[in-house]
């Protein structure tokens, strides 16, 4: 292949721009393995401490299954709704559904802190501050954009025909979503679901503003460690955190390295 | 007409959910903001009055503009590269862009604590090499806010403007170079322009979260570079100053909104948001 000016400016540039976007992340890793008690590279030998320390502490064990389930139950919550809302707005395909696919996307637009005002000043009225409920309701409005969006995009590939044909046959509108629809959406189903559960997974300000002592999540306990005292262990949980994500996206080049069709998203 | 009604009742649930318990809310910010603590545009008045609201809205912009050009430049390289070099690394280089996207912000603002901070890997590196003998400045301030939030908000531009290039029909670049154009005209006269889609919808997207982005500043910034949405945080939790908070919550909201209206004349709002992949 042709070795151009323009080509080796692209090339070499995207992999300067990927280390910028890959190694500062991975600094985690050897940091949290530091013999010292303070945040830092290790000084005379590795050491597993910290991780010893974050699967001894039952407070951070307990944050970690918190916001574990309390994102399985956002995920499973915004997916069905999400899903029920886009299958409406397929069919309808009118102007209203564009104006309430568009309600639905708020949440992306409007920033943070905004949201989470709101939030605290409603949830205080509705008595639902420092619950777990307060923060899955929360989540789930914050996970809702992700899993239409997603949902929505699965459902323009689906052609129309297809369920007509089903309720031409004498299905009813259940039976062609339950056995037509919902089986050729599914990835999309699940798309949305893996956002959702991440979303809720990470979301920090909210739970700020909405609880207070009760409801412990993992990125309010790393917020409050950054805050407070740099200590090592965060470190720990950092590294645990992006080697799963390492894992995941490993697999997943790798699988695309298989089907040899190169194509991730 | 009973068939319409069945498929609203699909889609109601979920719609009725946002707008009783977000939009709701979101819109009662504004009667907090004519309501606390007393009734009246007070705290309007004060936040047009204050000085620091300024500084702080005009520095929300700047590094939000900043933000937004830097992603756009780095962004399009990477998006380039991936969308028109089919080589074995094509995968590796996209799986490397969607990592830091699944890598929590915390966790990411975190690491570039860890790297900027005054005893930081980059400081300590810096001493050992004989390069400076203290510690220098690289965190909490402009600098470091800057860098940990493009590094944040880069895979939001770099993923429209992929879409946007691999809708790309490569036969026009081939036509110009089969007519004598040199390499980089193509690129700047054929390809460029017909990428313009995908650099507005990415930076839109990278400016308006840029706009609103509360964790990284805050943590970065350590209380020395104070964007909007700190500024909102500081003056309820400081102060219980819940009107002036959400008067300049609904400040926010409006910028923000203005923002997309003013975008919408270029950039397709609907790609960008509602269809995004």
């Amino acid at each position: 292949m042709a070795r151009s000016p323009l080509r080796i400016f692209f090339a070499t540039g995207s992999w300067a721009i990927l280390a910028f976007l890959v190694l500062p992340i991975l600094v985690v890793i050897p940091v949290s393995l530091t013999d010292t008690a303070f945040i830092g590279l290790p000084k005379d030998h590795l050491s597993l401490q910290h991780f010893d320390t974050f699967l001894h502490s039952p407070k951070w064990l307990w944050a970690t299954w918190t916001s574990v389930w309390i994102g399985a139950i956002v995920a499973a919550a915004s997916t069905a709704l999400g899903t029920a809302f886009c299958i409406g707005c397929w069919f309808l395909s009118d102007r209203a559904a564009m104006i309430a696919r568009w309600v639905m996307i708020v949440p992306i637009l409007v920033p943070p802190v905004v949201q989470s005002l709101g939030f605290y000043k409603f949830w205080v009225t509705l008595g639902l501050i420092d619950t777990h409920f307060g923060v899955i309701l929360a989540h789930t409005l914050l996970a809702l954009p992700y899993v239409t969006i997603s949902v929505f995009a699965a459902l323009t590939n689906l052609d129309r025909r297809i369920p007509q044909a089903a309720r031409n046959l004498g299905a009813p509108l259940g039976m062609a979503i339950r056995t037509v629809i919902l089986p050729s959406i599914r990835p999309g189903m699940f798309t949305g679901a893996i956002f959702a559960f991440i979303v809720s997974f990470d979301e920090i300000v909210g739970v700020l503003f909405i609880t207070v002592r009760q409801v412990e999540t993992l990125p309010k306990m790393i917020w409050e460690g950054i805050q407070e005292s740099i200590d090592p262990v965060i470190a720990a949980v950092a590294t645990i955190l992006v080697l799963m994500t390492l894992l995941v996206t490993a697999a997943t080049v790798a699988r695309s390295y298989m089907s040899s069709k190169p194509k991730l998203t | 007409m009973n068939e319409k009604l069945h498929y609203w009742m699909l889609a109601l649930p979920a719609l009725a959910v946002m707008i009783v318990f977000y939009i709701w809310p979101v819109l009662n910010i504004w009667g907090i903001s004519v309501t606390e603590p007393s009734t009246g545009l007070d705290n309007y008045t004060r936040m047009f009055d204050s000085n620091a609201v300024r500084v702080s809205f005009v520095l929300t912009f700047r590094i939000a503009a900043v933000t937004t050009i830097m992603c756009l430049l780095l962004g399009y390289v990477l998006a380039y590269t991936i969308s028109n070099f089919a080589t074995r690394v094509t995968p590796l280089m996209l799986g490397l862009v969607l990592l830091p996207f699944w890598v929590s912000v915390l966790v990411r603002s975190f690491a570039w604590i860890v790297l900027l901070g005054r005893s930081g890997l980059v400081n300590d590196a810096l001493i050992d090499t004989g390069l400076i003998t203290s510690p220098i400045r690289i965190m909490h301030n402009e600098l470091g806010v800057l860098i940990a939030m493009v590094h944040v908000m880069l895979p939001f531009a770099v993923l429209p403007m992929l879409t946007n290039m691999r809708g790309i029909d490569d036969s026009y670049v081939k036509a110009a170079r089969g007519l004598g154009a040199s390499e980089w005209r193509a690129f700047r006269e054929v390809y460029f322009p017909q990428t313009l889609p995908g650099v507005f919808s990415g930076g839109l997207l990278v400016f308006v979260l840029s706009l609103g982005f509360y964790i990284t500043p805050a943590l970065l910034g350590g209380g020395r570079v104070m964007m909007i949405s700190e500024y909102i945080t500081y003056q309820i939790q400081e102060f219980l100053n819940w009107g002036l908070g959400a008067a300049l919550s609904v400040a926010l909201l409006v910028a923000t909104a203005l923002v997309l209206l003013v975008a919408g004349r270029f950039v397709n709002l609907r790609k960008t948001f509602l269809e995004r992949g």
